[in-house]
């Protein structure tokens, strides 16, 4: 039953599919946004299947076990996710105590695995593609859990479906000012780890060449590629989850398209930092807010 | 499972340009602006050659070029199509009696399409496309 969790419902193929329609909404939006027609809907399954009918290419000088195991840890992390994230929203009485700091640990893997099979590519430009998501990693991830203390504080727990409990009775969290400041925190972080433009500094195809991904192909691409549209549904469902109160299903799926529209948009009018630039913001302009607000909640605000 | 007809619907493109005047450089770009927009096809420019599926050859291959060249066919992953884009990829255009000229692409890697013109309309680049797709389509095992 746990495998079927895992990998059928909610977990890998569920969350597959819902993150291939996100992509598209994804896409389409922003050729609508650019005055053009966009891609058909089934256009990131056909980029799927075509990344896995084509040769994998090892590079000479790659650490050959790393770079082929990476994508695949990426996948089996973001996985689980998906059913811990997934089954708390459908039945409460499947978290356990913890899972809060257990979700948001396995969140960081597939970065991780970004910069350790950019490292065991053995080419120069993707060195430097991961250096550059080391750094954005550093710089995101203090904001993110300065703003993932203002839940735990104002619920006394670290239980998804406590937080998730306690919204349905008093009110979400993004109701109050520490509440919302936090919420607006994580959103911008999440955009730096779903690696969107302003901060898919990582990823620069036109700077360097695609980056941390330069020498994945076929199948090995396809993984991340697969990961890259898994973390496109989890990580607004999750915030959701924490900040934005009960998650019934319509009303769920409301403020979920709600939140992807405001990441396409913020994707869409913004250009792309230098990375100091953005290690900057994340260090001196978001984790001051990310403070405050919990100190708000310690008030009691 | 054929594979020609799974590459057709989402064909992610390389450009190398090799000692071109530029002007071709730009007609592919504008082929993808809101006027003709070559992303419904599923038609998107890549970074790396080793995500890529069509190779876009533009411009005279000189000694530089025509060792980059095929360095990048024997790394990128098959199937791959390789494209010829404009008169310097067909023929050498201007620049056939150069000094410098070692020879149009297709004397050092297999070409699949050609597209013709100085530089090419866009209405040519999607003409040009169309035959690419219908080749993959139809003829197995495109390499």
């Amino acid at each position: 039953m746990v495998l079927f969790y895992y990998i059928v419902f909610p977990g890998f193929l569920a969350t597959f599919i819902a993150g291939g329609v996100a992509s598209w909404i994804e896409r389409k939006l922003t050729a609508r946004i650019q005055t053009r027609v966009g891609p058909p809907f089934l256009q990131p399954f056909y980029d799927v299947r075509k990344l896995f009918i084509k040769e994998i290419t090892i590079p000479e000088h790659s650490s050959r076990s790393i770079f082929m195991i990476s994508p695949i840890v990426a996948l089996a992390s973001i996985s689980v996710v998906a059913a811990v994230v997934g089954l708390n929203l459908i039945n409460p009485a499947y978290g356990f105590n913890g899972d809060l700091i257990v979700c948001v640990y396995l969140l960081l893997i597939p970065s991780l695995c970004v910069i350790l099979g950019a490292s065991a590519s053995g080419n120069p430009l993707a060195s430097l593609g991961a250096s550059r998501e080391m750094k954005l990693v550093l710089s995101y991830e203090l904001a993110f859990w300065a703003s993932l203390a203002v839940p735990v504080l104002k619920t006394n727990s670290i239980r998804l479906t406590d937080i998730m409990s306690f919204q349905a009775l008093n009110g979400s969290i993004a109701g109050s000012l520490s509440g919302i400041i936090a919420f607006i925190v994580a959103i911008i972080c999440m955009q730096a780890k779903l690696a969107k433009v302003p901060f898919d500094i990582p990823e620069a195809e036109t700077e360097i060449s695609g980056g941390a991904y330069i020498e994945y192909s076929g199948p090995l691409l396809g993984f991340f590629k697969i990961t890259q549209y898994m973390m496109l549904v989890i990580l607004p469902l999750f915030l959701l989850e924490i900040f934005w109160g009960p998650m019934n299903s319509t009303v769920g799926i409301l403020k979920y398209l709600l939140l992807l529209f405001v990441i396409i948009v913020l994707e869409n009018t913004n250009p792309r930092l230098k990375i100091d630039q953005a290690v900057k913001f994340f260090w001196f302009g978001l984790f001051p807010f990310g403070v405050v607000s919990i100190i708000l909640a310690i008030l009691g605000v | 499972m054929d594979k020609g007809k799974i590459l057709s619907r989402s064909i992610w493109v390389f450009h190398f340009a090799s000692a071109a005047c530029n002007n071709c450089d730009i007609e592919i770009i504008d082929a993808l602006t809101p006027r003709f927009d070559l992303e419904r096809f599923g038609i998107k420019l890549v970074g790396s050659i080793r995500h890529a599926d069509c190779l876009l050859v533009s411009g005279i291959m000189n000694e530089k070029g025509a060792t980059r060249l095929k360095f990048l066919y024997d790394i990128a992953p098959k199937p791959l199509a390789v494209v010829t884009f404009g008169s310097c990829g067909a023929s050498g255009g201007l620049f056939t009696n150069s000094y410098n000229f070692y020879g149009p692409p297709d004397k050092i890697i297999p070409v699949d399409a050609y597209i013709p013109g100085c530089p090419p309309r866009p209405e040519a680049i999607i003409d040009g496309i169309v035959k690419v797709v219908k080749k993959l389509r139809t003829v197995r095992c495109v390499m």
